[in-house]
């Protein structure tokens, strides 16, 4: 007994090393499934905050750039909507609609790291909650994936766990966006067979198959493609129309359906 | 005494915003976050309780992990350093340390950059190596190390000259 007591007294640094180091690895190899990264990601209140009062000395910078293109993109909305059918406003009754909108802002991005996560100064006060699609005016952002009373993180599209349902604008194919880590502009649109007709420079749009975000909403252009002659299928590179490192204003949605959709899924597995 | 603690919290607070706040964002050639906080490692003085040292950087990683949402990889890497930077001071400044008068500013200019080199490079080492989780990447992570750690050794120093002249 002594003799052991001894040993733990003289290698009281070493063992405070490996316990240190066994809690870190355990928080790491934990947060690699997903969900289950709950404790550490800058959602919480320290890091939201400290994130939000930087950001608003930064914001002062990019105001101008910001307003032009949001007035952009009211400009193409107002096209929209003088141009197209007169019933779209009298269905704008909130109760009737799928998808609800919530604005936010983003106070931290990243885009050079193997997993990119995105905070955002909305979370459950605001009514955003894990699992809803993130998108800017130019295109698709990501997927929340912890909130906080005010503060949520989003899994950027540029993390290598996303996995986004896409398909291709003209032929309705429809593959998964993931990505391989190597450029910030660039992901890769995979499971693509190789009987679909491709030229560089098709649009990619979201799917509308996840429950997450609804379809057609742009994601980027194809830049390259190869044929996976083993699998016969293609991996394509699909260049983003976001700028994936300026990003302000984003948009949340929140699928309404999203529990019925859900629940209709697990019941048909179920039964099989 | 008690100065010493203030000055060690304020390091500590400063370094943790520097770093998220200004170097995590840097983004140079699209990849290059230098790492200056492992400073605060270079700088603890050296008699301190060893224990407590280790403790407080397992602390200081854990705060830039929560601000860079990485998990822990920055705690595990910086509770490494901690635990065997006695080892590397033993093998950079020899015998020297275990004298009283021995002080971090007296030793030559290329036994202090020995040390934060190897401070950083183990650092770095053991960080992407958690980060990227392959070895089929060992490419990947050595450029990384490399090119990360060139730039992290250069901004450390820098910072180490410009805060830590007028203790001479």
């Amino acid at each position: 007994m002594q003799q052991i007591i001894n040993f733990v007294i003289r290698n009281k640094n070493f063992l405070l090393y490996l316990f240190l180091l066994f809690i870190a690895l355990g928080f790491t190899v934990q947060s690699h499934s997903y969900h289950q990264s709950r404790f550490f990601n800058s959602s919480n209140w320290i890091t939201g905050s400290v994130y939000e009062t930087f950001n608003g000395f930064s914001t002062y910078f990019g105001l101008s750039e910001e307003n032009a293109k949001l007035v952009e993109e009211n400009k193409r909305l107002r096209k929209l909507l003088f141009n197209g059918q007169k019933e779209t406003l009298s269905s704008l009754d909130s109760t009737q609609l799928i998808y609800t909108i919530t604005t936010g802002q983003v106070v931290k991005n990243s885009y050079a790291e193997p997993r990119n996560y995105i905070t955002i100064n909305r979370g459950i006060k605001d009514s955003v909650f894990p699992d809803m699609g993130v998108i800017t005016e130019k295109g698709i952002l990501g997927i929340v994936e912890n909130t906080s009373g005010s503060y949520a993180s989003v899994q950027s599209i540029l993390n290598e766990k996303s996995r986004i349902n896409a398909k291709l604008k003209n032929t309705e194919h429809f593959g998964s966006l993931v990505w391989d880590t190597q450029r910030y502009n660039v992901v890769q649109l995979v499971d693509i067979p190789r009987l679909v007709p491709l030229t560089v420079g098709d649009t990619i749009v979201t799917g509308g198959m996840s429950s997450i975000f609804p379809g057609n909403i742009p994601i980027g252009t194809i830049q390259k493609f190869d044929l996976d002659t083993a699998n016969s299928l293609y991996s394509i590179d699909v260049r983003l129309f976001n700028d994936m490192t300026n990003i302000k204003n984003v948009y949340i949605i929140d699928n309404n359906d999203r529990k019925e959709i859900l629940e209709l899924e697990a019941a048909t597995v179920n039964e099989q | 005494m008690n100065n010493n603690y203030f000055v060690n919290i304020i390091r500590f607070v400063l370094l943790i915003l520097v770093q998220v706040l200004v170097f995590n964002r840097l983004n140079f050639f699209g990849f290059i976050n230098p790492m200056v906080y492992i400073l605060f490692l270079y700088w603890f003085p050296i008699k301190e309780n060893r224990a407590a040292f280790i403790g407080l950087s397992f602390l200081l990683g854990l705060f830039i992990d929560l601000f860079s949402d990485t998990m822990a990889i920055h705690a595990a890497s910086t509770v490494t350093i901690a635990y065997i930077r006695p080892a590397i001071m033993r093998f950079v400044f020899g015998v020297n340390i275990e004298f009283q008068s021995f002080r971090l500013s007296n030793t030559t200019r290329a036994q202090q950059f020995t040390f934060l080199a190897l401070l950083i490079i183990v650092h770095h080492a053991v960080f992407f190596t958690l980060e990227i989780f392959s070895f089929a990447n060992i490419l990947l992570i050595l450029k990384k190390v490399v090119a990360i750690g060139a730039a992290s050794i250069i901004l450390c120093l820098l910072f180490n000259s410009l805060f830590s002249a007028k203790k001479e």
